[in-house]
């Protein structure tokens, strides 16, 4: 037996084991859409903002939304920060980028979609830009391993949507993604922190099933065009103007001061609250899901 | 011929990565209360910000959004009649285990005894037993709760960190696995979505320390149901822990609130 021979056992002995405690996340992971799904499809309903721990800002702010912005040229790929992980409906096509004479995983890549950019996690070690560096739609994002859960940071984001209702988040916002892989099931729990529009973090958690199906990484890019609003003019609702302040009470009976949110709502005990102010709803009559005609 | 023997003791040493620490020589096994790699005992507190509106309140007659129900769940779910089910004594029907971490609600995790966790909910006030090791269900009938048997996933520290003690447990890196059988027949969601008596739940259970300091509990659900559902039903719910029991306040089921 030769040196180099021993040598190259060692090697591929440690290979196998780059960090024992590392897990690969790496493949197409297919979206379950089983919870929030009008949310992360079509897009939740206007004036819902159940659950959403908002300051007065970003409750003022979202009510003066109109999803008319979407349509100015400005705004029409605008909105999407990487939080559309959490609550678009596409799946997660990942997989890391190597040095390659190392073998060590320099970052892990989640493919864009869409409006929503890339997401390059560094494990490099790399810090996070100073505070007056420029922000981007993709935001910078590291990431380190605790025990099997990888744990990635992202900053340096632009304002983006946290619902697709109006509901927003700062530049200033930060969001942590934890990346859990049981077996052929990945959970990401995911919280944004941000101090302008939030009272406490908003965490959400989604499912994800890996997948055997090529996932496209990419989608056709987000392309601004003239959709008819005027120049210079920002759709929108003044104070006590917006007329779908109600939407929630009129399809679902909840009232209203539910629908606008705030930490409080997200707590079992606000039930208590609102038991008598709850009307039981009529049938649902839209988006109402159910099985695919034949089955 | 030393490399041979190198290579075979490599070789050997690869699958020890993943297992959990076994008893001394001469001593009984750890038992799962000492494996424990995370501690999920205490209280702890639903975060209800995602699929509010079936959960805070009881959702509209004939809204299934989400859920992947066949032709048969929504015959079941159309003839959804809460009166009638709280008539029958089966006002527990969306509190069974399938459900019961989708209520708005406490949980109160205790060891029962080092081979039994117990989770108690104050919604509905129901509890569930997690068993470890070589537990065999007693028989009879079907119960909201149902059978679960539970097991320990753990990973290791990485290479470069000290060697752990043979019996210690690791700290903060692993899961709970729970699998639940014998379920009696209730409801995914409170108006009425069905699940059957062959309904089959997998839990995850994991514990993320956030930025803040908060400890949450994500715990990964899904049930599998050849009679109701086209393909697995995948949810997850999280849970923040408490200092102690602030807010516990058990109540009964409801077919109505």
């Amino acid at each position: 037996m030769t040196r180099n021979a021993f040598r190259f056992t060692l090697a591929l002995f440690c290979a196998a084991l780059p960090a024992l405690a590392e897990v690969d996340l790496s493949g197409s992971w297919q979206s379950k859409n089983h919870e929030d799904a009008l949310e992360r499809g079509a897009g939740p309903n206007p004036g819902d903002f159940t659950g959403i721990p908002f300051n007065d800002s970003g409750r003022a702010f979202a009510l003066m939304n109109s999803q008319s912005q979407l349509s100015m040229p400005e705004r029409i790929c605008a909105f999407y920060s990487q939080w559309h992980l959490m609550v678009g409906t596409f799946g997660v096509k990942m997989w890391n980028e190597v040095n390659p004479v190392t073998g060590k995983t320099v970052a892990w890549i989640i493919a864009p979609w869409e409006d929503r950019a890339e997401m390059k996690i560094w494990m490099d070690g790399r810090p996070h830009p100073g505070k007056n560096a420029p922000h981007s739609q993709e935001g910078f994002t590291t990431g380190v391993w605790d025990g099997d859960v990888l744990t990635a940071t992202t900053t340096h984001m632009l304002t983006g949507y946290l619902r697709r209702n109006g509901v927003m988040t700062s530049d200033q916002a930060t969001m942590i993604t934890h990346f859990i892989r049981h077996g052929e099931i990945m959970t990401l729990a995911s919280e944004i922190i941000d101090p302008v529009y939030l009272t406490e973090p908003y965490y959400i958690t989604r499912s994800f099933v890996n997948t055997t199906n090529l996932m496209a990484s990419g989608g056709p890019p987000c392309i601004p065009g003239d959709e008819g609003v005027p120049e210079g003019t920002v759709p929108h609702y003044l104070p006590g103007k917006n007329p779908l302040v109600d939407e929630m009470t009129n399809l679902y009976g909840i009232p209203r001061e539910a629908a606008m949110g705030g930490s409080e709502t997200a707590d079992p005990a606000y039930r208590d609250k609102i038991k008598d102010k709850f009307k039981t709803p009529p049938k649902c009559q839209k988006n109402c899901g159910g099985p695919p005609a034949g089955n | 011929m030393r490399f041979r023997l190198f290579a075979l003791t490599m070789a050997a040493a690869l699958p020890l990565v993943a297992q959990p620490p076994r008893g001394g020589r001469g001593g009984p096994p750890p038992t799962p209360q000492a494996l424990a790699p995370i501690d999920l005992t205490g209280y702890w507190v639903s975060i209800v910000d995602e699929d509010w509106r079936y959960r805070m309140v009881v959702p509209p007659a004939g809204d299934y959004m989400g859920v992947p129900m066949n032709g048969a769940s929504k015959r079941v779910a159309d003839a959804w009649d809460p009166a009638k089910d709280e008539a029958a004594g089966e006002q527990c029907k969306a509190y069974g285990a399938p459900a019961i971490l989708r209520q708005p609600e406490h949980l109160h995790i205790t060891w029962q005894d080092d081979r039994t966790l117990k989770m108690e909910t104050d919604a509905g006030t129901q509890t569930r037993l997690f068993h470890f090791g070589d537990w065999k269900a007693p028989g009879g009938p079907a119960t909201w709760q149902g059978d679960s048997v539970a097991e320990w996933e753990i990973t290791r520290g990485g290479r470069g960190g000290p060697a752990p003690e043979p019996n210690a447990p690791p700290q903060g890196k692993g899961s709970l696995k729970v699998m639940t059988t014998h379920l009696k027949a209730g409801y995914l969601r409170k108006n009425g979505v069905p699940y059957s008596d062959k309904a089959q739940l997998t839990e995850y259970y994991d514990e993320i320390r956030e930025a803040d300091g908060n400890l949450m509990m994500v715990v990964t659900i899904v049930t599998n149901d050849p009679e109701y559902l086209r393909e697995p039903f995948i949810i997850t719910s999280h849970f923040k822990k408490q200092a102690g029991a602030d807010g516990w306040k058990p109540t009964p089921c409801s077919a109505k609130w």
